[in-house]
């Protein structure tokens, strides 16, 4: 599927797919949308710029294996749960929110970093399935 | 303590990233990490010794009752300063034995895995936290038995360590879920007060099973003691640490936890004694067959363990001061023995005892260790050992019950053991130096220094048994339930019956070291044994159990993806149906059914005509592109039934799975006839059963009334609690978030299968070219 057409539209469409999965992941917490919604949007942006870019390039952009995030986001969603032992001996995944609003953002909390952590396993978990497959296919 | 604990974790990841600037030179810093924890337990000695108990608790799972709480009393601070005392001297030690390996990081990491992991055990003052480090130890021992990961002998000892262990986990599990059913509570401390209800309780035998299972696993009791000389096949510093001084002392801890809880009945005791004098002897003797000195000192320490094991089923204050001074007296001896034996063969590249002889020229210090500890190890005054074996007989003679077997059992034991300690610390040091290990050099002072010390210190706590006395035996026996103030160590005990059995022990056993040699032909003797030893018949169910599994597998694993399917349709269909049909009628509330608008049934239409097409068509192309109508068409209805954040969610995983099967279709071969008709129609059959149900079920469930507590609780708090508006996003990340974490686990292992699944596929082909 090398169209001209595609191709460029996919240059432009893979930032703001981006931009818009970190939208949807930031306002998840008051409006429908979420880490894994998120996640699956922008594994959909790399995907679109596998099929217009060959998969060599959109790796090379990516420049990491999309595995890597998967421990990332692990990690970061465990140790938003542990925080709350750790910082306060609250139970383990204890909501934690900042007093006051960050703008743009909204509240913060370590169920933001969670999500955030969901966000990237996703990510990694869908790319790394997808590349694999399309790979040795 | 929580920092205390996770020390040796947090050490373990930094390594994980710097690991490479510990290979060399800076090897040996690494041991100030149990040095640090070691003088931050022996801080405590002075407040325990007054007899109070340190505890702290940090919230984990309060809603199960399930505390990350850390208790220091006189057991756990000796087993504690045990773990990191010997801790450190092998992480020294480790330095020069080691120097230079490939994956020195990687071995430190696996030990402060298992120091950490161990000193949760011993602090856990909930008896599930205590089972995960019990398997954390289970898991690093494994790790650490198959460290030379290319012997296949090292590999499989290494899995029937882990296999032996891992049953005693679950049996752990097991016992601590059943008392923790039967008491209410998990906190070994609150079990205390209410031990009348918990041996009168029905259970009670069910749960000492349980905890024995756990506990003659790890201690290596019989018929479950064959994995430790297994054991033997790791580096000389994991046998020292795990397999002699801490890891295989675990089931003793636990036994010893237990004894005020469980303790104390005829099951209890006459259990233990009898389990714990047959390891006791049966290993004893067998050391008297090997010529390996790990083998020697793996089956000495089995005895040990046995001793130990008896001397808890004994019961009472004498039993229990010898228990706990006994702990002392081996630790400090075998370990020694240990990392001697490690010298000798770093140095002269052979362990066999039937070869070694004359070493005294090159390394004295090291026969000064070996000496002393061979000593301490057969009870000579003036070591601790000397002590710890008059309290044994002390406690044995006293006893009630079948005295003459029990002494009888128990001096024989002891003079195996001296026999034992003089082949492996004294033997390779003496008689005439053959030619070929003329060349044998001194090692360096990182390795003949730990077991100096430790041996000295043998020596030491005998001659003045006052330095352990009320800052570590009190304190033990106080937390075994037993009044410990009238206790006094002293190494003369008077002319009594148990000064000559001690002197009968000394004499008969070194006549026994001066007329039996080991030999090749009389190991050879008892391998005839072999194919009744409890070894081979463990190993022998295990046989049939993987033939069993492998059957078992063939019928339900058989590779294709339609007999899976059906398969677990089937189950389904016939279990929820017979439940369905079984216990209600159904009814259909006409009047809880909403009108049906133009838009749902135009949405309806399209969805039915996809699912016929996919069912028809004869491209895959087409059918997966159906399957990607239908899936689009339940987002409209889930839009229609505001439920925009499945909708999303069921948006981007419709256009991923149409990707994700064009992958794939593409490249397989044309579209083929595999199925004739008779399968088709049993698969129509089945799938309209399937649906059918699930229609019925759906329309039963909104017959029923609804409750709505659940929804109204999220409603209410998801903004009071969690400060989110977005209830379906709360629950995800907030009230049910644990879940969440599980589940995004299980995406991350379903990625890894597919890489690795499809990446090792790759390679074999590779291969085969």
């Amino acid at each position: 599927m090398k169209t001209l057409i595609l191709k460029t539209a996919s240059n432009y469409l893979l930032p703001v797919l981006l931009v818009f999965s970190i939208f949807i992941l930031l306002r998840g917490h008051y409006l429908p949308g979420g880490g894994f919604v998120g996640g699956l949007i922008a594994a959909i942006a790399f995907v679109l710029h596998a099929f217009a870019n060959g998969l060599e390039n959109t790796k090379h952009l990516l420049r990491i294996h999309p595995g890597f995030l998967m421990p990332v986001g692990l990690a970061l969603s465990f140790v938003s749960g542990l925080a709350p032992v750790i910082g306060l001996d609250d139970p383990f995944m204890t909501g934690l929110w900042l007093p006051q609003d960050v703008p743009v953002i909204g509240s913060v909390g370590t169920a933001l970093f969670f999500d955030i952590g969901v966000y990237l396993v996703v990510v990694g978990v869908t790319l790394t399935i997808i590349f694999t497959i399309s790979e040795s296919a | 303590m929580l920092i205390a604990v996770l020390l040796g974790f947090l050490f373990a990841l930094f390594l994980v990233f710097v690991g490479k600037f510990f290979k060399g030179k800076l090897a040996v810093i690494s041991a100030l990490v149990p040095l640090a924890l070691f003088i931050y337990f022996a801080s405590f000695i002075p407040q325990i010794s007054k007899g109070e108990v340190i505890s702290q608790t940090h919230n984990w799972v309060p809603s199960f009752g399930v505390n990350l709480g850390f208790t220091l009393d006189g057991l756990s601070l000796l087993f504690s300063l045990m773990i990191t005392g010997i801790g450190f001297l092998v992480f020294a030690y480790t330095a020069s034995y080691l120097k230079g390996h490939k994956y020195l990081d990687r071995f430190y990491a696996y030990l402060s895995v298992f120091m950490g992991a161990m000193l949760g055990l011993v602090l856990s003052d909930n008896i599930i936290s205590m089972f995960v480090f019990w398997e954390l130890t289970s898991i690093s021992s494994f790790f650490l038995i198959g460290f030379n990961n290319t012997s296949e002998a090292s590999r499989k000892s290494a899995l029937t360590a882990l296999g032996i262990t891992g049953f005693g986990g679950f049996s752990l599990l097991a016992g601590a879920l059943l008392l923790g059913n039967m008491s209410g509570t998990y906190n070994i401390a609150e079990m205390l007060t209410m031990r009348e209800a918990l041996v009168d309780h029905q259970y009670y035998v069910l749960a000492v099973i349980f905890i024995f299972g756990a506990a003659f696993t790890k201690s290596a009791q019989f018929p479950f003691h064959f994995w430790l000389p297994g054991a033997m096949k790791a580096p000389t510093p994991v046998s020292t640490y795990l397999h002699s001084a801490t890891m295989v002392k675990a089931g003793i801890y636990l036994l010893m936890r237990f004894t005020p809880v469980l303790g104390d009945t005829p099951t209890w005791n006459t259990t233990l004694t009898i389990i714990g004098a047959i390891t006791m002897l049966y290993s004893a003797i067998h050391t008297l067959f090997r010529t390996d000195l790990k083998g020697v000192l793996a089956y000495s320490t089995i005895s040990a363990l046995g001793i130990l094991v008896f001397l808890i089923g004994l019961g009472g204050q004498a039993a229990f001061l010898a228990a706990a001074v006994f702990i002392i007296v081996h630790a400090l001896y075998k370990a020694t023995l240990f990392l001697v034996t490690g010298i000798i063969d770093h140095q002269a590249g052979t362990r066999d005892v039937t070869q070694l002889a004359g070493l005294k020229k090159m390394m004295m210090p090291v026969f000064i260790a070996g000496f002393l500890a061979a000593i301490s190890s057969a009870g000579i005054p003036p070591s601790i050992g000397f002590l710890g074996k008059e309290l044994t007989y002390e406690a044995s003679i006293h006893s009630t019950g079948i005295i003459i077997l029990i002494a009888v059992a128990i001096v024989l034991t002891k003079i195996l053991l001296l026999y034992a300690g003089f082949v492996a610390g004294i033997k390779p040091f003496t008689g005439k130096l053959p030619e070929k290990f003329s060349e044998v050099k001194m090692p360096g002072p990182l390795m003949w220094v730990p077991p100096i010390l430790l041996a000295v210190l043998g020596i030491l706590f005998g001659v003045f048994p006052a330095l352990i006395e009320s800052s570590l035996v009190k304190p033990v026996v106080t937390a075994l339930g037993v009044d410990a103030s009238d206790i006094h160590l002293a190494l003369w005990h008077g002319f009594n019956t148990v000064l000559v059995l001690s002197l009968i022990t000394i004499g008969v056993g070194i006549l026994l070291y001066f007329i039996l040699k080991p030999s090749v032909k009389l190991e050879n003797k008892i391998g005839k044994l072999e194919p009744i030893s409890p070894e081979a018949i463990l190993k022998r169910i295990s046989y049939y159990f993987t033939v069993l599994s492998r059957f078992w597998t063939n019928v339900f694993q058989n590779g294709y993806l339609r007999n899976y399917v059906t398969t677990v349709i089937l189950f389904l269909v016939i279990l929820v149906g017979y439940i369905f049909f079984g216990n209600s009628r159904l009814v259909i509330d006409h009047n809880q059914l909403s009108e049906i608008t133009a838009y749902e049934m135009v949405v309806s239409v399209i969805l039915v005509l996809g699912v016929f097409y996919t069912v028809f068509t004869k491209s895959r192309l087409a059918a997966v592109a159906a399957m990607g109508v239908v899936g689009l068409a339940i987002c409209l209805l889930f839009v229609f039934y505001s439920a925009p954040d499945l909708a999303m969610t069921q948006f981007s995983i419709d256009t991923l799975t149409v990707i994700l099967f064009v992958l794939v279709l593409y490249r397989l071969p044309k579209y083929l006839t595999l199925s004739d008709y008779k399968m088709r129609i049993r698969d129509g059959i089945l799938s309209l059963a399937f649906g059918g149900l699930i229609c019925v079920l759906a329309l039963q469930v909104l017959a029923e009334p609804q409750n709505s507590e659940i929804g109204d609780f999220y409603a209410k708090n998801a903004y009071i609690e969690a400060h989110g508006r977005n209830v379906v996003n709360v629950i995800l990340v907030d009230f049910r978030g644990t879940d969440t974490l599980i589940e995004i686990s299980v995406l991350a292992i379903a990625a890894i299968g597919v890489f690795g699944l499809l990446k090792l596929r790759l390679k074999s082909s590779d291969r085969a070219n």
